[in-house]
C-alpha cells in the first residue's frame, strides 16, 4: 500500500509573531520556518507503517513556494521514499491545496494519504476533510490511533470529551492529532541520503487546478494586550481577590 | 438568503454551543436579513430539536431523523448538508470536533472556501478570526455566495431559550458506504474536558515530576477543574500529550486559568492567554508568565498548592 503524507511550511513554533505595521499580514521576513508540528507526526505515522511493512511506499507532498523543498527534504529524511512539490507563490488556503492534493491523489493512488489536523499558521483545520470531499473518499480526523486491517483502516479519533473510533473503507484520508505518536529527529546520515532521493516539482497550472485563496484578508492585529496584573503576597490574598475581585470562585 | 445552523448535540441532548451559534448567526441576519434555520440530524432527536426550537431568533428547526445520521459521521452528515444548502446564505455550525470534521466537506463539495472559528461578525460577509494561535486576529471577507463558517463558540452570548419555531422533518435519507461507527469511549472522569472547562490548571516544568501532578487533583476537585500542562512538562516526561496546552496542544480560554510553575513561554501563551482570568504561580518572580497574569504569586509551588487547597 502507497502513503501519501501532505506537509506544510509554516513559521517555527517558537518564534514569536509579528505583525506588519500596515497590518496586511503577519511579517514572515527572516523569520524561522519548519514542518507544520501536525505534518510531523503525519510523516512520523507515514514512517511507522513502512517500519511494519504495511505501508511499500511513502510518497510526502507539499503545496508553496520553492523554499517549501526544505520540508520536503525533511520528510525525505525522516523516512519519505522520494517527495512531490506543488510549486506555487500565491496565498493557498485549504481549499486550494486540496485541490491541488486531489490531483496528486488521483495520480499515485494512495491506500492511504496522511495529513496534519491543521497548520499553526491559518489554523483552519480543513484540508484533510476538503480533500476527503473531494476524492470521494472517507476520513479519520484527529486521529489518535490508526489500525490497518485488510482494506479498512481503524481511525481512533480525539472527539471533544473522549475519543470515537470509525471503520473506514479504504482509501481514506487520515488526519493527525498529537496523541497519535511522538515524531523522531532526522539523523545527520539520513539527512545526507535526503538530499539524494527523487523530488518532482509541478506547477499547479500543470495539474490544472486553481490554488489562489478565494478570501480577501482584509487585515491582521496584534491581539488586544493582556493588562499586566498585581502580585499577590500570600495565598490568603489571592483566594481573596479571585472570590471578590475577580469573582471567579465561589 | 436565509441562514442555516447545525445543531450539536450529545446523548440525547442539545449541546450548550447551539445557542451562541445561533447568536452568530443573528448578527449575521442583522445584516443579511432572513430567517434562521437549526439543522437537527441524528437519530431518535426528536426531544434535541423541541430544544433548539425554544432558541431564541430560530424560525424554523428541520429535523433530519435516520439511522445514517446517528453518531453524525463526516460522510453522510456532509452529504445531508450539501442537499440542504442551496436553501441558504450561509450555513454554520460550532468550532467543536463535529463542527470541524463536517463543515470544510460541505465547502469543497460546494467549492466554496471555509471561514474557521470565527470570534466576531462584522457584516454578512467580512468576519474575525485568530490565526496563529491567536496571536493574530485576522479580518477575512468571502465573495463565495455561500458562506460556510464554524464559530468558537465562547465569542459569542448565548441567545435566550424563549422561542417557540416551528419543526418541520427533512425526508433527505443519504447512503453511507464510505465509514461506519465502531465506539465511542467518553472521559469517565468527573473532570471536564480541557476545552469546555470553566477552570483550568496546568503545571509545567516546575511540577518537578508526574507525581507531583497529585498536587493539583484537589484544588481542580474543589474548583470543579479540568488540568492541563505546559509542552515543557510534556517533554520532560511527567504527563501525557493529550494535557498539553498550547500552540501545538489544546488551546482553551476559560473563565480562570492558574499556571503553576509555568514559566510562561510563547507557545504556552498561545494556547491560554484569552482566558479571562490568569493566576500565576511560580517561584521565579522574573518569569515572563507574571507579564499575562491577572494575579500573579512569587512563591514556591510545594508550599502555596497544599495551602490553596485548604483554603478554597
Amino acid at each position: 500500500m502507497k502513503v501519501l503524507v501532505a506537509v506544510k511550511r509554516v513559521i517555527d513554533y517558537n518564534v514569536k509573531i509579528r505583525v506588519k505595521p500596515d497590518n496586511s499580514d503577519v511579517d514572515l521576513t527572516n523569520v524561522k520556518m519548519a514542518m507544520n508540528p501536525f505534518c510531523e507526526i503525519a510523516v512520523e505515522e507515514a514512517v511507522r507503517l513502512k517500519e511494519r511493512g504495511v505501508a511499500t511506499e511513502v510518497v510526502a507532498v507539499t503545496v508553496g513556494p520553492k523554499a517549501a523543498q526544505e520540508q520536503l527534504r525533511t520528510a525525505l529524511a525522516l523516512g519519505a521514499d522520494r517527495a512531490i512539490h506543488i510549486q506555487t507563490d500565491e496565498r493557498v488556503e485549504s481549499l486550494g491545496a486540496a485541490k491541488a492534493l486531489a490531483r496528486v491523489v488521483e495520480e499515485e493512488q494512495p491506500g492511504l494519504t496522511i495529513l496534519g489536523k491543521q497548520a499553526i499558521d491559518s489554523d483552519n483545520n480543513q484540508t484533510g476533510q476538503m480533500l476527503a470531499a473531494l476524492t470521494g473518499r472517507p476520513q479519520g480526523t484527529f486521529a489518535s490511533e490508526v489500525v490497518i486491517e485488510n482494506d479498512k483502516a481503524r481511525v481512533t479519533r480525539e472527539i471533544d470529551g473522549g475519543l470515537q473510533t470509525v471503520e473506514l473503507a479504504l482509501p481514506a484520508i487520515v488526519t493527525t492529532d498529537l496523541r497519535l505518536n511522538e515524531p523522531r529527529y532526522a539523523k545527520l546520515p539520513d539527512i545526507m541520503k535526503a538530499k539524494k532521493k527523487p523530488l518532482s516539482v509541478k506547477t499547479p497550472e500543470e495539474l490544472g487546478v486553481e490554488v489562489a485563496s478565494r478570501l480577501t484578508l482584509v487585515k491582521v492585529e496584534p491581539p488586544a494586550e493582556r493588562q499586566g496584573g498585581v502580585k499577590v503576597g500570600s495565598v490568603d490574598e489571592l483566594v481573596d481577590k479571585l472570590k471578590n475581585e475577580a469573582k471567579v470562585i465561589s | 438568503m436565509s441562514i442555516l445552523v447545525l445543531a450539536e448535540h450529545h446523548d440525547g441532548q442539545l449541546a450548550g454551543a447551539t445557542a451562541h451559534v445561533v447568536a452568530a448567526a443573528r448578527a449575521i441576519q442583522q445584516d443579511s436579513g432572513g430567517d434562521i434555520d437549526v439543522l437537527v440530524a441524528g437519530e431518535n432527536v426528536g426531544a434535541i430539536a423541541d430544544a433548539a426550537a425554544r432558541l431564541d431568533g430560530v424560525s424554523r428547526v428541520r429535523v433530519a431523523d435516520a439511522a445514517v445520521y446517528a453518531h453524525q459521521l463526516a460522510e453522510p452528515l456532509g452529504e445531508l448538508l450539501v442537499a440542504l444548502a442551496d436553501d441558504y446564505g450561509h450555513v454554520l455550525a460550532a468550532a467543536t470536533t463535529t463542527g470541524k470534521n463536517v463543515m470544510p466537506r460541505l465547502a469543497a463539495l460546494k467549492d466554496v472556501a471555509q471561514l474557521s472559528e470565527i470570534i466576531a461578525v462584522e457584516s454578512a460577509d467580512t468576519f474575525q478570526r485568530p490565526i496563529y494561535a491567536g496571536n493574530a486576529i485576522a479580518t477575512v471577507q468571502s465573495d463565495d455566495a455561500l458562506k460556510v463558517i464554524t464559530v468558537r463558540a465562547t465569542a459569542f452570548d448565548a441567545v435566550a431559550e424563549t422561542g417557540s419555531a416551528s419543526v418541520e422533518a427533512v425526508d433527505t435519507v443519504v447512503d453511507n458506504a464510505l465509514s461506519s461507527f465502531v465506539g465511542e469511549e467518553l472521559a469517565a472522569s468527573d473532570r471536564p474536558e480541557l476545552g469546555a472547562a470553566k477552570v483550568v490548571i496546568s503545571g509545567g516544568r516546575g511540577m518537578g515530576s508526574g507525581d507531583n501532578f497529585k498536587l493539583l487533583d484537589g484544588i481542580a476537585d474543589k474548583l470543579g477543574a479540568a488540568i492541563g500542562a505546559s509542552r515543557a512538562a510534556v517533554d520532560a516526561g511527567f504527563v501525557p500529550n493529550d494535557m498539553q496546552v498550547g500552540q501545538t496542544g489544546k488551546i482553551v480560554a476559560p473563565e480562570l486559568y492558574i499556571a503553576v510553575g509555568i514559566s510562561g513561554a510563547i507557545q504556552h501563551l498561545a494556547g491560554m492567554k484569552d482566558s479571562k482570568v490568569i493566576v500565576a504561580i511560580n517561584k521565579d518572580e522574573e518569569a515572563p508568565i507574571f507579564q499575562v497574569a491577572d494575579y500573579g504569586l512569587v512563591a514556591d509551588l510545594f508550599e502555596a498548592l497544599p495551602e490553596l487547597e485548604s483554603k478554597l
